[in-house]
């Protein structure tokens, strides 16, 4: 059958793009392989010369992929699925690009993409690394070209590609008609919990991370192939130190979406997802500090190699964790299962394998000094802190596994429920990964504090201690002066762990006074050279506004209404945390007096926003936050809530809906009556009689959420009741594409909804409905984070410390 | 020995340690009768929401009380009682993991997860409900929510 209106040229060039980058990626995969092995030094080149021309050719076609794919999203196309599928026309334009990261397909895309760009960069500045470095991309590069190739071979599918068509993949009888597509007005529209200016930028970033945490791995995987044990190291710290800052920005632009857009009242739950890219990033930290210990003396080497192979390792088992569906479960936020497990678990073993039987093969050829490091020196305390971010890296990445252990036991105990129970996290799942990553805070805290007044090899006590013993007395006068004043009383989990906060506070506290001063002492301010204790003071900062944060953290939305009741069942339990607003009442609220003063509807979609006036009891101090929700948006039923925080230097105030009269109840179900009546016309109704006094008809109404090209008509209705009070009503209908869109008034004083259907010249049609008496509320929660903002500016501090050093390391590699 | 050696050592014993205890913390997915046997441990409960039955909650008096009857995966019924606000789409969930213990004749809910045929998981089957039939008017009105002037 021949459609109309399909554009299917895109589709036939992307899919042309998706086998030449699976064939170039293969080739030059292939070719940096041979130029290694080859002997002379003209074949070498010969073959170099291949690979570097093929994997050119891979980048014009990931490029090429990568716009075909957005100018589908961005035109609309909804004969393809993937536009269907993720996108809409209502959405933001500046949306389109999550829109493209929603899913799998182009996530891989995103990833490939930064290859590309670094696989450049390689090819320019990795000199005698170029080959062994950019097989191991190039392989990368070929693994993520399956997953997005679609292709059908030997009954196995491979890959999920996003430029199948609609009508292929779906079953549905308005495919039969040749027209189809005049009927599908519209595509599936963004997750709104996704329509965050965050998901524009965090993907990427991660992304990012992602992409250059391979090069690092590669360079240990040729030094080891190659047999260059060392020489690895220095050229490899600078991208070990970008990928650090680069996954750590994209973490915490994570939890910032997290935080702004997600209702668990935080930007940090240990949910897998999370964990899945906290656990690489510690790894390669820790891998950071030992390639530092290796280049000042030459220890450590082989944990280094350990350290870096297993980071990028990491990255590829969260990427099977999050994608596999695995954590179905145990998730909010992973990827579905795109029935592609085996050969995500093909990809993970492809790398793991390989370099792991590479590292057993090599690993008493790398060279080590028998020679025990001096207690008093540098790199032993440094080694130490490596060894602890590498316990918390372990304890994380078990806790977080407990559904793959579920499914290979279940595979093992197959339904017999007696054999093996699945397990499941405990009553408080947060605060089991708490009560053990303190322990890693404290000790962190105290060894970035201390250990750079140490030397490498041998430090001299008298030294050490006239240099270092002022931060650490300043330290714990501020420590204790924090704690005294701060009013730190988390007593929920005893008493126990309240002495640990306190303890975190005080080394975190050490952490940046230490490293501040080392920068004045040590360093001599020389800020240049002083990117690791900026990025350490800065971790420093960020574990106090974690800390801070989190044990000061306190719910104000403690029902303490008129309206409670007793609670029912079990009364003596702790008051709710949702307090019920009615619409115009006063309500005490902690602080505070609430009041939920009025809503308003998105023009387009189904979110409305609730404006909840806050006035301080102090009569000072007045704010009105505007928490939104989508209700039964797009076929989703249910409320989708987005929170709305107020924000002071010192503290956040942060509500979010909770729950909403049901639009079944509210939404009553009688029918408007139609009448149709011109300017000036009189009708009359049961209580009184109402007059169409003006009917304006207008493309540049003033009115949020109007676009250019609208027509806006508005009705001005005057109703006279019986008792002859009169009353003004201005329904409005706006036009756009051959779509109208009504906006209904409603009059509270005589009980009616005027509806304006259509206005035709001096006509109009109208619909009269009575109004049903409603009760109007909303229910929300409401919470204080303090300091919360030390914790962004720490993660941007620690940031760029990691930058200011790559900086020093990269003059220091290619121009030393 | 070696300094290292001990600090490894050291760090299998904490591993070690760290591991057991967390072991300790775990819990169980369990069914309504095995829930009943060990009344006051923390579970897990994979069930579904009782249409039959009627869902108690009422904001505008209490916003944290919610009461509602689950069904689990061998049929048996228990009453749920979870003192927070009513997750929204708890109506049109297929399955629920209720995390909480049983206390007297009822479910002491503290956590409910809900799995909803959602559009947004890539299941083919969920996502044909939203396409159109083929016969319907073109001619559409979009209705807006509210009645304000925005």
């Amino acid at each position: 059958m021949d459609y109309i209106g399909e554009s299917l040229l895109p589709g036939k060039l992307g899919n042309f793009f998706i086998i030449l980058s699976l064939i170039s990626s293969l080739m030059a995969t292939i070719s940096f392989f041979l130029s290694i092995k080859k002997p002379f030094e003209n074949e070498k080149s010969k073959w170099l010369r291949v690979a570097r021309i093929s994997f050119f050719i891979e980048v014009v076609s990931v490029l090429a992929i990568f716009c075909i794919l957005f100018y589908i999203i961005s035109n609309h196309l909804f004969e393809y699925k993937y536009a269907w599928q993720h996108s809409s026309l209502s959405l933001e334009a500046k949306y389109l690009f999550a829109c493209f990261w929603e899913g799998q397909e182009g996530s891989f895309l995103l990833w490939s993409v930064w290859h590309c760009v670094i696989g450049l960069i390689l090819i320019k500045k990795a000199r005698s690394w170029e080959a062994p470095v950019m097989a191991v991309l190039s392989l990368a590069q070929f693994c993520l070209a399956t997953m997005i190739a679609g292709i059908h071979m030997l009954g196995i599918k491979a890959g999920s590609n996003p430029f199948v068509l609609l009508r292929n993949e779906m079953d549905a009888p308005v495919f039969l008609k040749p027209d189809y597509l005049s009927y599908i007005k519209d595509g599936n529209d963004l997750n709104p919990l996704l329509q965050n200016y965050w998901m524009i930028i965090h993907p990427p970033v991660l992304f990012l991370g992602f992409a250059s945490a391979i090069i690092p791995f590669a360079y240990a995987v040729a030094g080891l192939y190659t047999k260059r044990y060392k020489e690895w190291v220095k050229p490899a710290l600078p991208w070990a130190l970008f990928s650090a800052a680069v996954l750590g920005g994209g973490l915490m632009m994570g939890a910032m979406w997290a935080y702004e857009s997600l209702t668990f009242g935080g930007y940090w739950a240990w949910d897998p997802v999370e964990n899945a890219s906290l656990v690489p990033w510690l790894i390669l930290v820790s891998g950071i500090h030992t390639m530092l210990i290796y280049q000042h003396t030459r220890r450590s080497l082989r944990s280094t190699f350990l350290f870096i192979i297993f980071s990028f390792l990491l990255i590829l088992y969260s990427t099977f964790l999050t994608r596999s569906g695995i954590l179905g479960d145990s998730s909010v936020h992973a990827f579905t299962d795109l029935g592609m497990n085996f050969q995500l678990l093909f990809f993970l073993l492809l790398f793991v394998l390989p370099s792991i039987f590479l590292l057993a093969y090599h690993f008493r050829s790398i060279p080590h000094i028998a020679k025990e490091e001096g207690t008093s020196s540098r790199e032993f305390w440094m080694f130490i802190g490596s060894l602890i971010l590498l316990l918390s890296a372990v304890s994380i990445i078990i806790m977080t596994s407990i559904p793959v252990v579920n499914k290979i036991a279940g595979f093992f105990a197959g339904e017999d429920k007696t054999l093996f129970k699945p397990l499941a996290t405990g009553e408080n799942a947060e605060h089991s990964y708490n009560q053990i990553q303190i322990f890693a805070a404290i000790s962190i805290g105290i060894l970035t504090g201390f250990t750079q007044y140490l030397k490498y090899k041998k430090t001299g006590v008298n030294y050490f201690f006239k240099k270092a013993g002022r931060p650490i007395l300043v330290s714990l006068l501020i420590g204790v002066i924090l704690l005294f004043f701060g009013n730190i009383h988390y007593d929920k989990q005893g008493i126990g762990f309240l002495i640990l906060i306190c303890a975190a506070i005080t080394s975190s506290v050490y952490a940046i006074i230490g490293n501040l001063s080392y920068i004045g002492i040590g360093l001599k301010s020389n800020l240049k050279s002083s990117g690791a204790s900026v990025a350490h003071a800065g971790f420093g900062l960020l574990l106090l506004g974690i800390l801070i944060s989190a044990s000061k953290k306190e719910i104000l939305s403690i029902n303490s209404s008129g309206l409670a009741v007793p609670m029912g069942e079990g009364s003596t339990e702790k008051p709710g945390e949702n307090l019920t607003l009615l619409k115009g009442a006063r309500t005490s609220m902690d602080d505070y007096w609430v009041t939920y003063k009025t809503d308003s509807a998105h023009p387009q979609k189904r979110l409305w926003y609730y404006k909840i006036l806050f006035e301080n009891k102090n009569g000072i101090e007045k704010f009105t936050l505007t928490p939104n929700a989508f209700v039964n948006y797009k076929g989703v039923e249910g409320l989708m809530s987005n929170p709305d925080a107020k924000h002071y230097w010192n503290r956040d105030i942060f509500s979010y809906i909770t729950s909403l009269p049901d639009p079944a109840i509210n939404n009553d179900t009688s029918q408007y009556e139609v009448k149709q009546l011109k300017t000036g016309d009189t009708i009359l109704y049961n209580d009184g009689l109402f007059i169409l006094e003006n009917l304006v008809t207008k493309t540049n109404l003033k009115m949020a959420g109007l676009e250019a090209g609208d027509t806006a008509s508005v009705a001005t209705i005057k109703i006279i009741s019986k008792t002859k009070e009169a009353y003004s009503a201005e329904p409005i209908v706006i036009r756009r594409n051959n779509q109208s869109y009504l906006l209904p008034d409603t009059v509270n004083e005589v009980k009616l909804i005027f509806q304006l259907r259509e206005a035709t010249g001096e006509m109009i049609r109208l619909g009269i409905k009575p109004s049903n008496p409603k009760i109007e509320y909303v229910t929300l929660k409401v919470l204080k984070f303090p300091f919360i903002n030390l914790l962004w500016m720490g993660a941007v501090i620690t940031i760029f410390g990691f930058l200011m050093s790559m900086v020093r390391r990269i003059k220091l590699t290619y121009q030393g | 020995m070696k300094k290292i050696h001990i600090l490894l050592l050291l760090c299998v014993a904490i591993a070690i340690s760290v591991l057991i205890s967390f072991m300790g913390t775990l819990t169980t997915y369990d069914t309504v009768q095995t829930a009943r046997e060990q009344p006051g441990k923390f579970i897990h409960l994979v069930a579904r929401l009782d249409h039959t039955k009627p869902v108690e909650y009422d904001a505008v008096h209490n916003p944290n009380y919610l009461s509602f009857t689950a069904i689990d995966s061998l049929g048996e019924a228990v009453k749920v009682v979870y003192r927070n606000a009513k997750p929204d789409n708890l109506e049109i969930s297929d399955r629920l993991v209720l995390k909480g213990a049983i206390k007297d004749d009822y479910f002491d809910c503290r956590e409910i997860l809900m799995k909803c045929p959602s559009k947004y998981k890539d299941d083919n089957k969920a996502v044909e409900k939203r396409l159109p039939h083929a016969g319907t008017t073109n001619r559409k009105i979009n209705h807006l929510p509210g009645n304000k002037k925005v």
